[in-house]
């Protein structure tokens, strides 16, 4: 994917929903049949809008006895070939971390959305907050790939959740779909008349004769073929580091081998796993590097910044992992300082810092429950602006 | 008569030979276990490519590996709970899990108390060795009182689960229990429990000769499995070692079963009559 243009608005279908109320139509309009979660806030209209919606299109929804079983559940379900999601909050992102790893290592598709609240810990339930960015991109043990997208508007939850499907189906992973609890309990006017012809795509099944199919070997596209239950393959899946035959190994040429191809997946197919949008950044002197609701505050920043003569622009992933590095650097190539305002205590500024080596980095980090406004970014602009 | 039977069926065309020899330590009885397991499927005619073998960590764990079937080997105590949302995706299939007393009722114990309560079309197997055999024989869930673990070197004192009656009092469909000396009977039990309609727990009293038999001298496998008789006895033990193996008096056979609804046929019914009746209100 290029660089976000917004849609044309078509006439009808105008609707006011909340962001996880998108989210659970895009689900649906990706071809999510099923949904195992467990009640939390504030991601629960999500599974109580599946609970309904579901059944009417021969889904299942099922609520499990606790966040670990939710994540099993929908595991479960993808490796029977059916497109599955589950949503949560920190705490239970947390939880839900060894099985999300199972997922990665073993390759198989399923979407996870976490709706971020206030941490640490139970921090503040009904109150925003961005601070699970690095625990999205290296919650679970070990060393693995994941696709992380940040969608910003009640209207993108919709978009970005239907193609978190697209992207776990076709590149054989676990999607997680992050956003705050501002977005997610936003109501929003949205027109969601093209949301038919959403992205409904398939993985790439097993095709061919049984004993040439082997479950982990992959062409040029390094995404291995999946085997549905049922098709005559009965292959082995394991968690254990396997061979490209699924069964395990230990054999270290063999271990380095696949992990290096399950590392590596996503390098070649960036354009289309990459997302991303730039606002007045032709000229920027000084950028905003923000995510979703500190986007939205970001986005009239740049304006009232601008109004008050300091070229400022904004770059705002869409894809958070794997990061859009390149479209950053491009974004930020005139800029003498860039700001990260974020509603955590740096993760993002992290990673801008990592890579943008050397470029004067300056974050508004907040902690305390409450959105960043306008005017504090503007003011950091302005500050920024004058003093770089 | 019954052990020609039993050496009639060739277990072989449900395993995958490709590999053998299994890892499995000499006088393990979780083989006898898989054996009666693939008996029963074989008695019941169950079409490979419509199987599903879910499985967790440990000893018992790594037993699907070797079942040429689809077959899932997933993360530490979550089998029931990957094995329900594939059983709900997939109702066409015969899904059967294999754990073990640490996978099963220690860090799944929440899972399996929720999928007796559910009610799913399921078939958990319990290979009850009283161990941690795969970390190297530390105390479990079921370990019998004062045994030697790696981790009660005084002695367990902590009391054992009767996993039966737990699972029975969350409201399993079908609850059984058997011994691997009784191979035929454990394959009738598996069988019985294949053929309910709903959650079939079954625990294996099965034996674990390297590591709990020689740290507690129990004897060969060969005497730890000739003493599972049905009824049990912890008498038997007595003579080998002063703290009794086993001590609870554990029942064998079918302990429990009902009739509730299974979970899935029971959604699925309500949705499609809750889909019939809007389309009625639509004038469809």
């Amino acid at each position: 994917m290029s660089a976000v243009k917004a849609a044309p608005a078509a006439a009808g279908a105008m609707q006011l929903i909340s962001g996880n109320h998108a989210c659970a139509l895009g689900a649906i309009a990706a071809g999510c049949r099923f949904f195992a979660g467990y009640p939390i806030t504030p991601s629960s209209e999500i599974a109580e809008r599946l609970a309904r919606a579901l059944p009417e299109v021969d889904g299942v929804f099922v609520q499990m006895e606790d966040e670990i079983a939710s994540m099993a559940a929908v595991i479960g379900a993808s490796m029977g070939g059916v497109k599955a999601m589950t949503a949560t909050s920190g705490p239970g992102f947390s939880l839900k971390q060894e099985n999300l790893g199972y997922a990665a290592g073993a390759e198989i598709p399923c979407v996870i959305v976490n709706v971020m609240r206030g941490g640490p810990s139970t921090g503040m339930p009904t109150r925003p907050a961005q601070g699970d960015l690095m625990q999205a991109r290296w919650g679970s043990h070990g060393d693995y790939p994941i696709i992380a997208l940040a969608p910003a508007s009640v209207r993108e939850i919709f978009d970005q959740t239907a193609r978190a499907f697209a992207l776990a189906e076709t590149y054989r992973t676990p999607v997680v779909v992050l956003y705050d609890q501002t977005i997610a309990q936003l109501t929003e006017t949205v027109d969601l008349g093209h949301r038919r012809v959403a992205p409904f795509v398939e993985r790439k099944w097993a095709s061919g004769p049984r004993e040439e199919y082997r479950p982990y070997a992959a062409d040029e596209s390094a995404i291995p073929a999946m085997a549905r239950p049922g098709d005559g393959y009965r292959v082995h899946t394991t968690g254990l580091n396997h061979a490209e035959n699924g069964f395990p190994t230990q054999n270290a040429d063999v271990v380095e081998r696949n992990l290096a191809r399950l590392l590596a997946k996503f390098e070649r197919h960036r354009e289309a796993i990459d997302a991303w949008q730039v606002t007045s950044c032709e000229d920027a002197e000084v950028l905003v590097v923000a995510i979703g609701i500190s986007a939205r505050s970001a986005t009239r920043a740049v304006e009232l910044a601008r109004a008050r003569g300091v070229k400022a622009g904004l770059f705002r992933p869409i894809t958070l992992w794997p990061f859009p590095e390149k479209q950053l650097r491009a974004a930020a190539a005139r800029a003498r300082a860039v700001l990260v305002p974020e509603m955590n205590a740096g993760q993002l500024r992290l990673e801008v810092e990592r890579i943008l080596g050397g470029k004067r980095v300056q974050g508004i980090d907040r902690c305390n429950g409450e959105p960043i406004t306008p005017a504090e970014i503007a003011a950091g602009l302005e500050e920024l602006g004058v003093r770089s | 008569m019954i052990l020609d039977k039993a050496a009639d069926f060739d277990v072989r065309k449900y395993l995958r030979l490709e590999m053998m020899p299994h890892f499995l330590c000499p006088g393990c009885g979780h083989g006898i276990a898989l054996r009666a397991l693939l008996w029963a499927l074989d008695e019941l005619d169950q079409d490979k490519d419509k199987l599903a073998v879910v499985s967790g960590i440990g000893c018992a764990g790594r037993l699907s590996a070797y079942i040429d079937a689809n077959t899932f080997h997933v993360t530490h105590g979550r089998a029931l709970a990957y094995a329900s949302g594939l059983a709900l995706a997939r109702a066409d299939l015969r899904v059967v899990v294999i754990s073990g007393d640490g996978d099963c009722l220690a860090i799944g114990g929440n899972h399996l108390i929720h999928a007796c309560r559910r009610n799913l079309n399921l078939t958990c197997l319990m290979l009850n060795n009283e161990v941690y055999g795969m970390t190297g024989g530390q105390v479990s869930p079921t370990t019998s009182a004062a045994m030697l673990t790696t981790t009660t070197p005084l002695g367990n004192s902590e009391p054992s689960f009767d996993a039966c009656a737990l699972a029975a009092a969350a409201g399993a469909g079908f609850v059984g229990r058997e011994v691997t000396y009784h191979l035929p009977k454990l394959k009738e039990l598996i069988k019985a429990g294949l053929e309910h309609p709903g959650f079939a727990f079954i625990e294996v009293l099965s034996d674990c000769t390297e590591i709990f038999g020689r740290k507690n001298e129990l004897g060969s496998s060969a005497e730890m499995i000739m003493r599972q008789t049905s009824d049990l006895r912890p008498s038997a033990y007595r003579d080998t070692v002063e703290a009794p193996f086993r001590p609870n008096e554990l029942a064998t056979g079918v302990l429990a079963r009902n009739d509730r609804p299974e979970y899935g046929t029971a959604y699925r019914n309500a949705a499609r009559a809750i889909k019939a009746a809007a389309e009625r209100r639509g004038g469809k």
